[in-house]
């Protein structure tokens, strides 16, 4: 214990030494509940401009310990995330939950590296990084820049979740949930019994269009799961915080749209191309980036449904 | 790209006083390297009155791109396409697939799913009867977001290895007996790169592919795909052909690891 704390002592030295991630603006937060906070990410593709700080991020205070749930974009909002929640607490970050492997939820995963710190994910977590991990770096240098590139790590976690998982942060437990392949292949939910929050991850979007990257099917069919938590409200991984389980009808209506035009232009034939052109293309006026989204999901969802 | 630019810079710095500024095109293009080393530095001409390559301007889905090659009709039948080589200039493994067209069976259109891991060219080149290369390309941009070139459900695509279909899209009616018919094959198999790390073992999971598939009416050849890891998860192609009157239409595939895949239908659909 003794040596954790030297440690721990030598890591803030560390810190003070080298203020670089202090130095960073906090990132703009709001409280949605007593204890939990959230910074709303902007609607968007990652891009210099916007330091891929386009996902909701957010973190959850205890009586000893504070959680992060996603660290965003780039490490430099993963520093002003961090700045955000030294500016609100001196407890420490013991647990960093990534909610899947998405590049908006994990490149600021290299600012909470620290002794002490457990990255918490889904049991499929590790497969899904070390498949795309590489990718990512490589391809996100074209949209962001090398500038804010050269920090990015990606950082595997160190505990895994397979079904739940409970975590104490002092006299307030989150329970971490990890679903079937859905959205990704490693989507986990964070609730917070105490205030009744829910973190969705990207299992849940609003005003943002859906983005398939797992199994349609099987995201239709864990909606009611979903639904039956019993949350107050939804932080969604991109959207407003909204009233919970209403938040998830928008999404729903446009899976379910998607779905059952695929499953009717593969009964008539039509090739994989002419599907992802019109597929769900009553929906587009509903939603934001529909047209850098909706040609990707229907491609993803033909693929799973011309094998049923 | 920063990324290329990046390169660029740096390598005009080095050469700068020497050789002057190089355009990307200039210093990054791969594709005279693919030519010499894919089709031993033999001259093309162009191909547009040959065979057309369509793919969407943007990959959507980086795993999962269509691609649709076209046969034009022979106006010189001592010039019929033998051979189409489908080339993405910037993949890992840039040679995706030759396709091999049967003497008689007719195909003017062969469809299938690549993987595109970045801005690219893509070159078809066709091999004609008359012993020349026809070129034609297009360009096609790398997906944006959170899209990869891998499995999206890797357990799912477990399941499915070794699985086969076959569908026939034309109507009894319009090909009963004889005319041009639209039909796709597809194979379940995770066509895995043999790029990716195994998390526990650190060691690189084995290239893992479909690297052969043949399709004949009764015996006649109707086309064959040599493949590679560039073809997306579960190989799929559609493909129209001129009917011959055979009964039957045969697929036989072989992987990487020596497993064969075979089966047969009947031309009318069923399962024999």
């Amino acid at each position: 214990m003794r040596l954790c704390v030297t440690i721990l002592a030598a890591f803030t030295a560390l810190f003070t030494l080298t203020p670089a991630w202090a130095q960073e603006p906090p990132l703009p937060i709001s409280e949605v509940a007593p204890g939990v906070f959230v910074h709303e990410g902007r609607i968007a593709l990652m891009s210099s401009d916007n330091d891929g700080a386009i996902a909701n991020v957010g973190f959850i205070v205890g009586e000893q310990a504070v959680a992060v749930i996603d660290t965003g974009g780039s490490v430099r909002e993963g520093k002003r995330l961090r700045a955000a929640i030294h500016a609100r607490t001196d407890k420490p970050i013991r647990y960093v939950i990534n909610t899947h492997g998405h590049p908006d939820h994990i490149f600021g995963n290299a600012a909470f590296v620290a002794e002490g710190t457990e990255f918490v994910g889904h049991k499929r977590l590790p497969q899904a990084l070390a498949a795309r991990g590489p990718f990512y770096l490589d391809a996100f240098r074209r949209s962001m820049g090398g500038e804010l590139m050269d920090d990015v790590r990606i950082v595997p976690p160190t505990m895994l979740v397979d079904g739940s998982l409970a975590l104490d942060l002092g006299a307030r437990t989150i329970i971490v949930k990890a679903w079937p392949v859905a959205h990704s292949d490693s989507d986990v939910t964070v609730f917070d019994s105490t205030s009744k929050t829910l973190f969705t991850g990207d299992l849940v979007f609003l005003r943002h269009i859906p983005v398939v990257d797992g199994s349609i099917k099987t995201w239709l069919s864990i909606l009611d799961d979903l639904a039956a938590l019993p949350a107050a409200r939804a932080v969604p991984g991109h959207g407003p915080v909204s009233v919970w389980p209403e938040s998830l009808e928008a999404q729903r209506r446009y899976l379910n749209a998607l779905a059952s035009d695929i499953r009717r232009d593969l009964s008539e034939g039509r090739p994989i191309g002419v599907a992802a052109e019109h597929a769900a293309a009553r929906e587009r006026g509903q939603w934001e980036l529909f047209d850098d989204y909706n040609a990707r999901n229907a491609t993803a969802a033909y693929s799973q449904f011309e094998w049923e | 790209m920063p990324g290329i630019l990046l390169r660029n810079a740096s390598i005009a710095i080095l050469l700068g006083l020497l050789a002057g500024p190089l355009t990307a095109a200039e210093k990054d293009d791969p594709w005279p390297g693919l030519v010499q080393d894919i089709f031993d530095n033999r001259p093309m001409d162009d191909g547009g009155s040959f065979i057309a390559l369509e793919m969407p301007a943007r990959a959507e889905d980086a795993a999962i791109v269509p691609v649709t090659l076209r046969i034009k009709p022979a106006s010189d039948p001592s010039r019929r396409v033998m051979a189409i080589t489908l080339v993405i200039d910037e993949n890992p493994a840039p040679m995706a697939a030759k396709f091999t067209l049967g003497a008689d069976a007719h195909v003017s259109e062969i469809s299938t799913r690549v993987r595109v891991n970045n801005y690219t060219n893509v070159h078809a080149v066709a091999e004609a009867s008359d012993g020349k290369l026809y070129m034609v390309k297009t360009y096609v941009k790398a997906s944006g977001g959170c899209s990869a070139p891998a499995a999206k459900n890797v357990e799912e695509a477990k399941a499915r290895l070794g699985q086969i279909r076959y569908r026939q899209f034309t109507k009894p009616e319009d090909g009963a007996n004889g005319g041009t018919r639209d039909a796709q094959v597809m194979i379940g198999h995770p066509n895995n790169s043999g790029l990716q790390m195994d998390q526990l073992t650190q060691l690189y999971i084995p290239a893992f592919y479909v690297d052969r598939l043949q399709l004949w009416q009764g015996d006649s050849a109707i086309l064959s795909m040599e493949g590679g890891i560039s073809i997306s998860e579960d190989p799929n192609v559609r493909f129209t052909y001129v009917a011959n009157g055979a009964k039957t239409l045969r697929l036989e595939a072989k992987d990487t690891d020596g497993h064969v895949f075979k089966k047969e239908w009947k031309t009318d659909g069923n399962t024999m």
